[in-house]
């Protein structure tokens, strides 16, 4: 196991150097002089360079890019150009809400699409199975910033269960987590309709396997022959499945964050793209790369979790 | 013969799937009785029915097909009359089934001790570790090597043949009195193939088993049956004892399938049956082997009755052109 763990993240290095060499060459080619940007057309070829010098962009490109490298690896990602705050802290003190937003919805989603996807297949093309299918349909194709706003306009506005205006920001664990249950079942959507669908398939697979069938022989009641021997063999592809959309959710984060007015990920992006920040920016990219390069960690360990034929040893 | 009755006794059983709104039957009225320690086999090509025989059995057809009429007794219980729930008690505890494919047959994700003793918590009320013992026991039964290390390992850490063997301690592990094996040496290397017979026989003795043996095989037939039954498409065509068989094959489809089998002597060539099975929606009334059989007459449309012959009741041929 510690092995494997090891293994894993000896190969994640080059996915994330090849990631921050990314983003530094992105950041460069996007036409724009970034002095013009920040300080405007107007100003002085003097102050210009000066900007240019502060920003270490006189050097070579070379030793900047070195520059860049180093910093990051001592978790230096620089200074917003807008307020001038380390970019760390900016994104340390929204992280948990994006955590917590994720976690959230990955949880709606697991505990809304398993059973649904398990009762879909066992009454295959019954009532259960349509109702599953146009649900997850349903919630593939909804965007988000409309089903945020229909769920804002009938439990907020109408019923008065949550919080319109979010209140995540507080210390009150309570209050904190009535903010959170609109917009995780809001993202979560997206995750219940992956989830159904591929539960769905993959238990219609499972429940046809000669493995079934030896269950049954040995008396097993229908309970048992789904829980205990069909499902576990669908693990594998549901854990794929939501490490796969955890880069969707982050995405998705963004515009359930807006809706919801949640600080948050998402939020900073949005904050970072209209003040041309571009530093945050660059941080912002990094995290991300860093998050879903994370995520896809954790889903091969899971990997080791629920199927022996993978060697985590 | 004994006073108790046997272990497993199948009187007028048909099966059938229903297509196109319409029934088709793939088990056509077929009655036979296996008593203790005895084997009786099942032969034919695929799609006779021989499947589909077995499942009824154990109450594990397909949604599609049911059982629309007969009766199949396990121990005197009528496992067609008899509730879901009765069904599945004596599944697994009464009747033992072991497959084709030990490859797939057994749950990749599940430890294998567990899933031997599976059938023992469920019947017998075994804890988890008086199970797991008792898996062992099995394991070493069926003589898997360093059984006690091995309960916890998982399908895929074993070879096909210890699979096999595997399976067949799963089935065996509530003592059933009738064992069903449908295909079990199938998939099987052909050494390999004769030690998991030689195991089957050697516990079928060893527990007083009722062995139902599904295969087209008839290599496997002669090295251990006691009686053969043989099917096409969805008929019994000739009932024997094992020699009878095959000294004596009668029915035309008998005789075909011996004359399509290799044999050490012979001038070597194989004589396949022409033809094939017609399909489901368009069998022949009366007997259903008339399109392909070299001996056909007016009257092979109207189905023949089981007739014994050459003088042996324990020999029937259902056939106008053998029953005189």
């Amino acid at each position: 196991m510690f092995r494997f763990v090891i293994k894993r993240l000896l190969v994640a290095i080059p996915t994330l150097w090849a990631v921050l060499t990314t983003v530094f060459v992105l950041i460069r080619v996007v036409p724009g002089d970034p002095t013009i940007i920040i300080l405007g057309d107007q100003a002085s070829e003097a102050a210009r360079e000066a900007l240019r010098e502060k920003l270490g962009l006189a050097k070579p490109i070379l030793s900047q890019y070195f520059d860049f490298l180093w910093q990051v690896l001592h978790g230096d990602l620089g200074r917003s150009l807008a307020t001038n705050r380390p970019i760390v802290d900016d994104v340390l003190s929204v992280l948990p809400f994006t955590i917590e937003l994720t976690l959230a919805s990955l949880l709606v989603g697991a505990v809304i699409g398993i059973p649904l996807g398990v009762l879909a297949a066992e009454r295959r093309d019954g009532f259960a199975d349509w109702f599953a299918r146009i649900f997850s349909l349903a919630g593939v194709s909804f965007p988000a910033f409309v089903s945020g706003i229909l769920l804002l306009m009938v439990f907020s506005v109408e019923l008065r269960w949550f919080p319109v205006i979010s209140t995540a920001n507080t210390a009150d664990p309570i209050e904190r987590l009535r903010a959170l249950v609109l917009p995780a079942i809001n993202l979560g959507l997206l995750m219940v309709a992956y989830v159904t669908r591929v539960t769905r398939s993959g238990m219609l697979k499972a429940l046809g396997e000669d493995y079934v069938r030896t269950a049954r022989s040995k008396g097993l009641g229908r309970r048992l022959v789904v829980w205990r021997h069909a499902f576990p063999n669908v693990l594998v592809p549901i854990v794929t499945v939501v490490g796969l959309y955890l880069g969707v959710l982050i995405g998705n984060a963004v515009l359930t964050e807006i809706v919801f007015n949640r600080p948050g990920i998402g939020k900073l992006i949005v904050t970072a793209l209209n003040q041309r920040d571009y530093t945050l920016l660059q941080g912002l990219m990094v995290i991300t790369a860093f998050a879903i390069v994370l995520a896809n960690i954790l889903t091969d360990l899971t990997y080791g979790l629920v199927d022996p034929r993978v060697k985590t040893s | 013969m004994t006073a108790t009755p046997p272990p497993l006794v199948v009187e007028g059983l048909t099966t059938s799937i229903r297509l196109d709104g319409r029934l088709h039957h793939v088990v056509r009225d077929i009655s036979f009785e296996i008593r203790a320690e005895e084997t009786l086999a099942l032969v034919g090509e695929s799609g006779c029915g021989k499947s589909m025989t077995a499942l009824s059995v154990t109450g594990l057809l397909p949604p599609i097909a049911s059982v629309t009429s007969g009766r199949i007794l396990v121990e005197g219980v009528d496992m067609v009359a008899a509730s879901e729930k009765t069904r599945e008690d004596l599944r697994g505890d009464r009747i033992g089934m072991i497959f084709q494919e030990p490859m797939t047959s057994l749950n990749p994700v599940l430890p294998i001790g567990f899933q031997v003793g599976e059938a023992l918590m469920r019947h017998h009320g075994l804890s988890k570790k008086a199970a797991r013992e008792r898996a062992r026991e099995l394991l070493e039964l069926v003589r898997v090597p360093a059984a006690a290390e091995r309960l916890d390992a998982y399908p895929h850490q074993f070879s096909g043949g210890m699979r096999q063997r595997v399976m067949i301690a799963l089935a065996l592990a509530c003592r059933p009195s009738v064992l069903i094996a449908d295909e079990p040496t199938t998939a099987l290397d052909v050494t390999i193939q004769a030690q998991v017979l030689a195991l089957v026989a050697d516990l079928q003795k060893r527990e007083g088993l009722a062995v139902l043996l599904i295969t087209h095989n008839l290599g496997v037939v002669a090295s251990v049956a006691d009686r053969v039954m043989v099917m096409y498409g969805g008929d019994v065509v000739e009932s024997a004892p094992v020699k009878a068989f095959f000294d004596r094959p009668t029915h035309p489809y008998s005789q075909a399938l011996l004359a399509a089998m290799p044999r050490i002597e012979g001038d070597g060539q194989l004589k396949p049956i022409p033809g094939q099975v017609p399909p489901l929606t368009e069998m022949p009334s009366g007997c259903r082997f008339q399109s392909r059989c070299p001996l056909r007459q007016e009257i092979c449309d109207r189905l023949p009755e089981m007739t014994p012959v050459g003088g042996d009741p324990e020999h029937k041929v259902r056939c106008w052109a053998r029953s005189e």
